[in-house]
């Protein structure tokens, strides 16, 4: 056997689906501190923002959060962000790591014009992620602030671990509830709240996730990631994002090649959810066929999904074959193995009485 | 945990347990240890011919997949086909969980092949630790 994969980051502690399964059922914590913060502030703000941005940040109210996503002018894809609106005139981009001095660039480069500031502060915080049904009920322990009234996609200030200010956001990557906090980077502050997390979850079983875990909860939620399900070469519509794009709200970075696409007759190609009803694992980059053989597309995200127990994958495959219920074959080590379109995402969590 | 000192090994990460023509083969520790969470392996045919340096199957982790390179030229005997539903067996105690037993064509190509001392030198190596 050769060739482990090259990751620079812990992939797992102590153990991938013990992790994975941990943020299904109890709580994890992730350091996510490879994300990077782009802060835009000043008058200009919005109207950069609108610009920048795909979804419609004027529907924000202060402490408010929107998926969106930063689009070249041909409607493909520069990065997928959360807008985090702080007030009228102040904006906060969080942004991938791996495309994190290129989205700087871009952000000041297209807010030029704008009357705004844009800083890169990813430096600055230490991002921990607090993921899993047990998410509230451990940083509860360590923070003044009601988390009951911070709603999915809200975020607040308040002190956690004894830091004042801190930025506590009801979000995440993991298709479950969950919080994200930015604390200061410095190693000794960083490795304390860590402790105090990893103390306060430690009766919900909490344990730390790598970036393996990352990957697969992601995935069962559907959640796209970039270089994969979105890029460059891929517009708004093939991915999906539909729902996240405002193409009503006025024109921004990519509105006009999107609204070629939609009266050129919508996308040619579309990500699909596939499970594979044969025995086979689908990984990235497999060759997605149909039943006679002929190349109809690629696996962008595929592994076992260790919750739903499914071997699933997201993949682009033109749009006659996009259907829920199409069968098509991932070719899997030179054979081909069947699969099944299925309706995405894969795993949604349980709805839970007490929250709104 | 200890190599077997009567087994050899392969730089692939690869155990062998020569008994004269006959041996078992399995994946060792550190290549468990550095795959995860085992979820599939791809197991040979018995009466498949074997050849050394060759991929014989391959063992797949939630995280990745990687191939099977045979320790040594041979005939499948046998298959363990309780990693069929069992994969994590590997993960559990590695050096016991075997994949294939293989009737040795030239039982001295094993002379060749790392001893017990030598891969754990070999994996520290590779690892930098």
């Amino acid at each position: 056997m050769v060739d482990f994969g090259g990751w620079d980051m812990p992939v797992e502690y102590s153990g991938l689906i013990a992790e994975h399964m941990a943020v299904r059922t109890g709580v994890g914590v992730f350091d996510v501190s490879h994300m990077g913060d782009i802060q835009l502030r000043g008058p200009g703000s919005l109207g950069a923002v609108q610009h920048i941005s795909m979804n419609d940040a004027a529907r924000l109210q202060a402490g408010q959060a929107q998926y969106s996503a930063m689009l070249y002018p041909e409607g493909t894809f520069v990065d997928d962000i959360i807008v985090h609106k702080f007030s009228e005139n102040d904006y906060l981009f969080v942004i991938n790591a791996g495309t994190r001095e290129k989205d700087y660039e871009w952000v000041r480069a297209q807010a030029r014009g704008f009357d705004c500031h844009v800083s890169d502060y990813s430096d600055y915080y230490t991002q921990l992620a607090i993921q899993g049904p047990r998410a509230q009920e451990t940083l509860q322990k360590l923070t003044n602030v009601d988390l009951s009234k911070v709603k999915f996609y809200w975020f607040t200030w308040g002190t956690v671990c004894g830091l004042p200010n801190t930025l506590i956001a009801r979000t995440g990557y993991t298709g479950e509830d969950g919080f994200e906090i930015y604390i200061p980077s410095d190693e000794a502050t960083s490795e304390r709240v860590w402790n105090e997390v990893m103390a306060a979850g430690a009766e919900f079983g909490i344990l730390p996730c790598g970036l393996g875990a990352r990957n697969t909860l992601r995935l069962e939620a559907a959640l796209s990631l970039y270089g994969h399900e979105i890029s460059e070469s891929i517009n708004v519509f093939e991915a999906g994002l539909d729902r996240f794009c405002k193409l009503e709200k006025g024109a921004f970075l990519g509105s006009s090649a999107l609204q070629g696409v939609l009266d050129a007759g919508g996308p040619t190609r579309k990500l699909v959810g596939l499970e594979v009803v044969e025995r086979g694992i689908a990984r990235d980059g497999y060759r997605v066929m149909d039943l006679s053989g002929n190349a109809i597309g690629s696996v962008t995200s595929g592994s076992p999904a260790p919750f739903l127990k499914k071997n699933i994958a997201l993949a682009y495959v033109p749009r006659s074959f996009a259907e829920v219920g199409t069968e098509v074959a991932v070719e899997i080590r030179n054979s081909p193995v069947k699969a099944v379109v299925v309706p995405l995402p894969f795993y949604k969590k349980p709805k839970k009485a007490t929250q709104s | 945990m200890a190599y077997p000192a009567n087994y050899r090994y392969t730089r692939e990460h690869e155990w062998i347990d020569v008994n004269g023509k006959a041996a078992t083969v399995g994946i060792t520790e550190h290549a468990q240890d550095s795959l995860g969470d085992i979820v599939f392996v791809e197991l040979p045919k018995v009466g498949d011919k074997v050849e050394k340096g060759k991929v014989f199957g391959s063992v797949e982790s939630v995280k990745a997949v990687s191939d099977l390179y045979a320790p040594a030229t041979g005939t499948v005997t046998a298959i363990n086909e309780e990693l069929t539903t069992t994969p994590e067996k590997i993960n559990a105690d590695a050096h016991t969980a075997w994949i294939m037993k293989i009737e040795l064509s030239d039982p001295s190509e094993i002379d060749a092949l790392l001893t017990a001392a030598d891969y754990e030198t070999y994996t520290k190596e590779e690892t930098g630790h």
